[in-house]
């Protein structure tokens, strides 16, 4: 089981994920795929569940732009850590769907990429190593400052605080 | 030039302190080499034939006089007293142990260098014209840009893992020094109808095994948009760039199979969300980079001074030197000088720690304190008066880097190919080494004239063959190397990709191949016709027919 990180600290993992074919449970915290929730998507609103939903590598979210709101926790997966197309969904979740709500960094998460994960708005990373979870906090300010704004507070060259994106 | 201030210099503190931890918990056992690898890549540091290599960012190849001596002694101290200088305008060092590298990271910081995104699936050290600030056909010094682009991707944090490497070269000259038509992302300053300054911009070339010209996405961009032009561009390369066969991963190919028209679109629907966002820079940030960028103080000088034309009179070969190796300058009275890295025999690119030195004296005491690394493996002096040429050449002469043939035959861009490269199919540093012998006689290079040769030894084209006047292309035939010849090729304003003129010659051969085709070309070209000029009049066919009429 990995470990989940949250807001920098070891957190119990309160969801569930839902797989395709299971049916809809009565109460809890349910995290679904693209294709549950295009499938049923009715129903499941309807459920009055605590909805979570996954995304792979090579899901848009701008296929579900209109529906963010309805998500408490978005995953995003890193099928293997070369593999950096989340990092583009997250910053179009948090700045383009203004999306408020947990996003988690799933799959091949280590902890040489906390850094650049938690600078696109991550802020929940499930991880696999033991040693990177001790490394967490460590690895995120590794290099303390940056030249280009992100969803962090880190001091940014040239900008001043009212310069930075808001989260 | 460019100077790091507090921020700068903590910032890559930081980053090599990050790079010493990776690499002892590489050591340790805590990382795997897959794990390991793009790490180190991001950091300049690849794993060669024989040994670790490790490739020093020589951002838009500017240097001064203390890094160059920087440059020297990490050579001496680490390495076996060379460094290879790269068509990217950065050095490689082909001999460091892995143990060594974060220290020579520390040495390179104390000159503010480092070689962060060297390497890697990342934005890759920024490139530009190398006559930058010295020359009169640019319209501002394209080097501000370039660093400002340097620093926005420096560790950027949704572009660290691209489907591949990406490359931005900046001109602002309408003679395209750059190649700027043979990168990802290929901006050129331009003057629109107003007189307002902004980029034209090119997306989607590159070399490799699918070479292709970069095609026009914008005629016209604001300068103070082209961040947030850029980072629109990446992002929707980063999402829709293909990650299933990393041939076919570059940027290139996500313009070719999209369409230039629907990707274009892509790219203005994304700038249109983001371009009123955070990222372009404030008005006195820009201005605090493009300060450190303002002219020198020429001094007022004419041009042709007494001491130039008595040395052209007493000294025949540094009057063909001065011909053959100096640039017309913005300044009166002073000269651009380009130090050929290509002696006959020689290794292209390749100097000592000695030669280093004595380049860096050069650049202190002639050159107001600057160097430039230029894309066809040579260094550039940037502002020498011209009373000192006589005075420079000499020293030249002395380190045995005066040969007058910048432009011509014996000026090969060179990879390391199977001498150094684990990628390699064939020798390509021998080849080169034969072409420059054959073509000793520097009367009848310059009667051959304008002639770009490059030599790649694989198909991943790090020696530019495709956009080599002659192109020569190393081939493993059942474990046989083989050189295929391209013609036609160019990477300047009017790009063209070189055409494959028929089979292949065996490394014994291939070099009267390159003399029969050069042969070839004093036979029919007109009047003072170039060899591209030539080619490009009559096309492969009369230099096919005769080149193989005797194999036959």
């Amino acid at each position: 089981m990995p470990t989940l990180l949250k807001n920098g600290s070891v957190a119990h993992d309160p969801w569930t994920q839902l797989a395709d074919d299971s049916a809809i449970p009565d109460q809890g915290m349910v995290l679904v795929s693209l294709d549950r929730w295009q499938k049923d998507r009715d129903a499941l609103i309807e459920s009055g569940l605590t909805l979570g939903l996954q995304l792979d590598a090579g899901e848009h979210p701008d296929s579900i732009a209109d529906d963010i709101g309805l998500f408490d926790m978005i995953a995003l997966v890193f099928p293997a850590f070369s593999d950096g197309r989340a990092y583009s969904y997250a910053r179009l979740l948090r700045e383009r769907h203004d999306f408020v709500g947990e996003l988690r960094a799933v799959g091949d998460v280590l902890q040489d990429q906390f850094m650049y994960m938690h600078r696109c708005g991550f802020d929940a990373f499930e991880v696999k190593k033991e040693a990177d979870v001790i490394a967490f906090a460590d690895a995120l300010t590794i290099v303390s400052s940056a030249y280009q704004p992100a969803l962090d507070d880190r001091r940014i060259r040239g900008r001043d605080a009212s310069n930075r994106m808001a989260a | 030039m460019y100077r790091y201030d507090e921020f700068d210099r903590a910032f890559v503190k930081d980053r090599v302190n990050q790079l010493r931890d990776q690499v002892s918990r590489r050591l340790s056992g805590g990382l795997t080499e897959d794990e390991f690898k793009p790490l180190r890549l991001q950091n300049g540091v690849y794993l060669q034939l024989h040994a670790y290599m490790l490739r020093v960012a020589i951002p838009y190849g500017t240097l001064s006089s203390r890094q160059m001596h920087k440059l020297a002694h990490i050579a001496r101290t680490y390495d076996k007293d060379y460094g290879h200088f790269t068509t990217r305008q950065n050095i490689q060092y082909n001999w460091p142990t892995l143990q060594d590298i974060p220290t020579i990271l520390d040495e390179l910081a104390e000159v503010d260098m480092h070689a962060i995104q060297t390497s890697g699936n990342c934005i890759r050290n920024v490139t530009a014209d190398q006559y930058a600030g010295a020359t009169a056909d640019e319209i501002e010094d394209p080097r501000v840009w370039a660093e400002i682009v340097r620093q926005w991707s420096t560790l950027h944090p949704e572009f660290a893992f691209l489907p591949r490497k990406f490359k931005i070269a900046v001109t602002a000259a309408p003679n395209d020094r750059a190649a700027i038509r043979f990168h990802d992302i290929g901006l050129a300053i331009v003057k629109n109808d107003a007189g307002d300054v902004g980029f034209e911009v090119h997306v989607g070339g590159g070399l490799g095994r699918t070479p292709m010209v970069a095609r026009k996405i914008r005629d016209f961009l604001p300068r103070h948009q082209l961040l947030s032009y850029l980072e629109a561009t990446l992002r929707v390369y980063n999402m829709l760039g293909r990650r299933d066969n990393k041939y076919k991963a570059r940027i290139k190919i996500l313009v070719h199979e999209t369409g230039v028209e629907e990707f274009t679109r892509l790219v203005e629907a994304e700038w249109s969300a983001v371009k009123e966002g955070t990222i372009d820079l404030p008005a006195d940030e820009m201005e605090r980079i493009a300060a450190y960028f303002a002219p020198p103080a020429f001094d007022a000088l004419s041009n042709d001074p007494q001491e130039l034309f008595a040395a052209r009179v007493a000294d025949p070969a540094f009057a063909a030197w001065e011909k053959a190796n100096t640039f017309t300058h913005r300044a009166t009275g002073y000269a651009i000088v380009n130090i050929s890295l290509k002696p006959t025999g020689g290794i292209p690119g390749d100097a000592t720690s000695a030669q280093m030195d004595a380049i860096a004296d050069l650049a202190e005491k002639y050159s107001l304190d600057e160097i430039r690394v230029t894309h066809e493996q040579n260094l550039t002096l940037p502002h020498v008066r011209q009373a000192d040429l006589p005075t420079v050449f000499n020293v030249l002469v002395s380190i045995g880097f005066a040969d007058a043939n910048i432009g011509l035959i014996s000026d090969i861009i060179c990879c390391p190919g199977l001498d150094y490269c684990s990628l390699a199919n064939a020798r390509s540093i021998p080849v080169s080494q034969r072409i420059t012998e054959r073509f000793a006689d520097m009367k009848r290079q310059h009667d051959v004239g304008d002639l770009k040769l490059k030599i790649s030894g694989c198909i991943n084209a790090c020696g530019h063959h495709h956009v080599g006047h002659i192109g020569i292309l190393g081939v493993d035939r059942r474990g046989e190397e083989y050189y295929q010849i391209t013609l036609g090729g160019s990477a300047d304003e009017n790009a063209s990709i070189g055409k494959i003129i028929g089979p292949a010659f065996s490394s014994d051969s291939i070099v009267d191949a390159v003399e029969k085709v050069v042969d070839i070309y004093i036979g029919i070209r007109q009047d003072n016709e170039s060899f591209l000029d030539t080619y490009r009049r009559v096309g492969l066919a009369p230099f096919k027919e005769k080149l193989y009429a005797d194999a036959a």
